[in-house]
């Protein structure tokens, strides 16, 4: 596998232009021969598509949902990023692509995170231009709150409900070009697996949702914009039907994956307090810009918070990271709430949680101004647990929110199949080892809007529009393979065999050896027992696994076994991943390297790289990649955020 | 207090597919913990008929955070169920009491044909918002964000309509089958910025065409749409929209 991550020349800053100008261009009046195929149509997707019509292009836009208004894009609450310094508080690109750079523990691509700073700038005003309502100040300029892992004030918001807002924005621009005839959607279906010809990524075959049909749809290039794995844990706060089947079939179809391993664990959503729980909710981030984090000080108190003083009171992180306090990155927060959980100063009926109290702002800025930067925040809180946190502090605890992780692009988005291109969460971009809070959202409007719209052409204009049909063998041999595959998912039940299991139970034990083997902190020992775990449990799938009904319906229980078996897949090289990496980054943190303080401690001598996994069969172990990273424009730092 | 632990009787329509008739099947749920979502409740009982070797019961959902507009039922008759302004995925099951019956039903219109069971084809919302729900701006061509300035009023007045999620249970609500505060939000949002100014008039008026033909009905002020929306919606968009609806008719009758 050759990873040539195809970085222009040139000074940092110019770096994007240069690409930019080197492209080759697509006449015009050829793009309309030209038919792209876009999985996915959350933020990343959607913009893309929207994009891709308005210069021309013919876009088949294919989506889970029963519509693409309702990707998990929509459930972003807190903000997205953008280096304008509206607010005059010493905010530049730089300082973006350094704060996104160092908070990622210099684990991702210099370039590729500059050209994110550059162009976040445009993603507001593409926004604000479509009629996204963002906060504004009385004066009716754009508002801006800060968000954990910086000092300045960047984030732009729509009330809590950021990524429904920016959504709707590129959901709108994609119905103009449907409207338009440039775009066609194909929703409620699942993308199955990828085609290739002749080494290029030429078409998809998906299942229709509704009919349960097998289609094949072909293009000149395939998008990807299928968002992240979270889910493999069972419990996250990702939608339901968010998955890696996408790209784990296209992994297996050549697709090298990046940095498995990196998953963000959420410092503030709501503790786990149930067998029966099917998800776990966010708490948005922007909450610690005026709620305290804090565990009483000695483990066994019995008071109820609001009567515990003072004195008694640890606000674990003001004290320990004095200039950052409850604003530090959220692998931190994560960490340290963990910490002060297993020293049993955890509190609520299971131990597993932690305060984040409001009272001090409710004082100081008064309860009305509160419940209009929150209120949304507070009433969903008050629906899930029956408390009222402007009386009493909310509970939190880490959950799984965020893969860094996924399939590895090169500058151009382009995966190491030749003419499939990975956006968004799906790809492994921008990150690093830690994703700073609102930048997700800035990820993949850049990819969409102003990153692929112009790599792609490239792309095209190298191959030119002449396609194969959809008779051609490999779509053939492609979607026997589907059909395998849910015949598998379905023997169980039709041979009548006694003892199965649901796809959820299987599911939930899976889970449960991520969390523990593979979750906030990871040590040799753990994933090596997780890495003998995995295959056993993935047999015990295999053999016991009961899906009712047919395939040729709607039948949500083979969708999920269908995703459910990848992620018994895609789960080891996960774990192999995490323990190969034997120094802490950002969200890894190996417990053989930290620092005295627990702090993660990096190992640039020996892991200043990508993790690249290549597909080698059916059962056989992947081989393991390594992109080198380097590092000429900023100098890797221990971070620190005291 | 009152115990954590509930039982229930369902009754579920059951209809496997479009053209197949439906009926309400009764089902028992014991063990129903207060804490659970109502859709973690009929997870349960997915699982139970699972195990017993029958056919779970299909029913949309997504984000589960009362977000994504994708989950929704009528419960005893109510869309989404007792609770003010609460999607059915956010509905908690200390709402109920123990040994109580509960009916559920899919969201009914003639705009929704039932696909299987509780899930419903809502496409024509999305056909609504192509015949003009958005603003025609090409990636690439807006000016600075500061430069066009909004006042924060309005910024919050457009926002309150923009909180709509599309989830449909307006249209299963009302008498008519309208799709009213729904089209009336997006037109609203629009409305009252001045980004959407341009096409103010050519919107409100392609909308309404829209809802028109995809078989939505008229709106004869029931109010029982925003009686059930789980995102808040004010009638008063209702309102905006037969004056943008009005509005835009006279100017482009002046216009010829
Ligand atoms: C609760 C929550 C809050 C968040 N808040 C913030 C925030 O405030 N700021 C921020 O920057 N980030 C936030 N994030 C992260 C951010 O929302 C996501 O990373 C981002 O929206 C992902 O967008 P996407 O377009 O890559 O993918 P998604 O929005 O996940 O979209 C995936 C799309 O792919 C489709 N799809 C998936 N698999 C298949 C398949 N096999 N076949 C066909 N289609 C498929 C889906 O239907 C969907 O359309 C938050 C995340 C969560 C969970
Ligand atoms: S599942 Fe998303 S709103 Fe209910």
């Amino acid at each position: 596998m050759q990873l040539d991550a195809k970085i222009p020349e040139g000074p940092l800053s110019e770096k994007w232009d240069r690409r930019r100008f080197e492209n080759r261009l697509v006449n015009p009046a050829n793009k309309r021969k030209y038919e792209i195929l876009v999985v996915g149509t959350g933020l990343a997707g959607a913009s893309a598509a929207a994009t891709l019509g308005e210069l021309g292009y013919n876009v088949k836009a294919f989506c889970i949902q029963d519509s693409p208004r309702r990707a998990h894009s929509i459930a972003a609450q807190g903000g997205i990023n953008a280096a304008k310094n509206y607010q005059n508080d010493g905010d530049s690109i730089f300082r973006l692509f350094y704060d996104t750079i160092k908070g990622g523990d210099f684990r991702s691509r210099e370039a590729n995170v500059y050209r994110l700073a550059q162009v976040s700038n445009n993603i507001i005003d593409q926004c604000v231009a479509q009629g996204v309502p963002f906060a504004r100040e009385y004066g009716g300029t754009l508002a801006n709150r800060s968000f954990g892992g910086a000092q300045v004030s960047r984030t732009f918001y729509a009330r809590g409900q950021t990524g429904q807002q920016l959504l709707f924005g590129a959901y709108s621009a994609m119905m103009r070009q449907v409207a338009a005839g440039k775009v066609t959607l194909f929703p409620r279906r699942e993308m199955m697996d990828l085609v290739v010809i002749d080494g290029k990524a030429k078409g998809i075959v998906c299942r229709n949702l509704v009919t349960g049909r097998l289609e094949r749809y072909c293009g000149n290039a395939v998008v990807l914009a299928t968002g992240g794995y979270g889910n493999t844990y069972f419990l996250s706060t990702n939608a339901m039907a968010s998955n890696v089947t996408a790209a784990w079939r296209a992994y297996k179809r050549g697709a090298g994956f990046a940095n498995p391993s990196f998953v963000q664990i959420h410092p503030t959503c709501i503790p786990v307090h149930g067998d029966y729980q099917s998800k776990l909710t966010l708490m948005s981030e922007s909450l610690r810009n005026d709620g305290r984090v804090w565990v009483p000080k000695n483990s066994g108190e019995t008071r109820d918070p609001v009567d515990i003083p003072e004195e008694d009171r640890d606000y674990y992180l003001e004290r320990k990271y004095p200039s950052f306090g409850n604003l530090v990155p959220r692998d931190v927060a994560s960490r340290n709430a963990k910490e002060v959980c297993d020293q049993g100063r955890g509190v609520g009926e299971t131990g597993l949680a932690v305060y984040l109290d409001f009272r001090d702002a409710i004082t100081r800025d008064g309860h009305d101004v509160i419940m209009r930067k929150y209120g949304n925040l507070f009433h969903m809180y008050e629906k899930i647990t029956a408390q009222d946190p402007s009386c009493r502090p909310m509970m939190i605890y880490p959950a799984v929110h965020y893969t860094m992780g996924g399939l590895w692009v090169d500058y151009n988005l382009m995966s190491t199949v030749p003419g499939l291109f990975v956006l968004g969460e799906a790809n492994f971009s921008d990150h690093g080892a830690n994703r700073l809070g609102a930048s997700a959202l800035m990820q993949g409007l850049a990819d969409g809007y102003f990153v692929l719209p112009y790599t792609i052409c490239d792309y095209l204009a190298e191959t030119g529009y002449n396609m194969h049909d959809t008779n051609h063998d490999a779509y053939t041999v492609a979607e026997e393979h589907v059909v395998q595959h849910i015949d598998a998912l379905m023997k169980n039940r039709a041979a009548g065999k006694k003892g199965l299991q649901t796809v959820d139970d299987l599911h939930r034990r899976l889970g449960r050896i991520l969390w523990d083997h593979c979750g906030m902190a990871r040590n040799r020992d753990g994933l090596a027992r997780a890495l003998a775990l995995i295959p056993e449990l993935r047999q015990e799938f295999w053999d016991r696994v009961t899906v009712p009904g047919s395939g040729q319906e709607l039948n949500q229980a083979l969708e999920r076994a269908g995703r459910v078996a990848d992620f018994m897949e895609f789960a080891e090289i996960m774990v192999q991943d995490a323990l190969a990496r034997e120094e802490s980054c950002g969200c890894h943190l190996r417990e053989e390297s930290q620092t005295e303080e627990h702090e993660a401690l990096r190992d640039d001598a020996n892991y200043a790289h990508v993790a690249v996994f290549e597909y080698k069969g059916e059962g056989k172990e992947a081989a393991l990649h390594k992109e080198p990273l380097v590092f000429e424009n900023v100098t890797p730092t221990q971070r620190s955020y005291k | 207090m009152a115990a954590k632990i509930i039982s229930l009787n369902l009754k579920v329509w059951r209809q496997n597919g479009p053209d197949k008739k439906g009926a309400l099947e009764n089902y028992r749920l014991e063990n129903i913990s207060i804490d659970m979502s109502f859709l973690e409740m009929i997870d349960v009982l997915n699982e139970k008929l699972t195990v017993e070797g029958k056919e779970p019961v299909a029913f949309d959902h997504d984000c589960r955070e009362g977000i994504c507009g994708m989950c929704g039922a009528v419960v005893d008759g109510i869309a989404h169920g007792p609770e003010k302004e609460t999607t059915l995925c956010q509905l908690h099951m200390r709402h109920f009491q123990d040994g109580q019956t509960l009916t559920i039903e899919p969201f009914r219109a003639k705009a929704f044909p039932v696909i299987k069971d509780l899930v419903v084809d809502r496409s024509s919302l999305d056909i609504i918002i192509q015949a003009g729900g958005f603003i025609s701006v090409n990636t690439g061509s807006a000016p600075d964000a500061n430069g066009i300035p909004v006042p924060q009023h309005k910024a919050e007045q457009a926002m309150d309509a923009a909180a709509c999620i599309g989830c449909g249970a307006c249209v299963a609500a009302c008498p008519n089958a309208a799709a009213m505060l729904f089209v009336s939000a997006k037109i609203s949002q629009l409305a009252l910025l001045p980004q959407g100014a341009p096409e103010r008039e050519k919107r409100a008026l392609s909308m309404v065409q829209a809802m028109d033909k995809e078989g939505f009905g008229n709106c004869t002020n029931e109010r029982e749409c925003e009686a059930v929306c789980p995102k808040g919606i004010s009638i008063r968009n209702i309102a905006r929209l037969n004056r943008e609806f009005l509005r835009a008719s006279l100017l482009s009758d002046e216009q010829g």
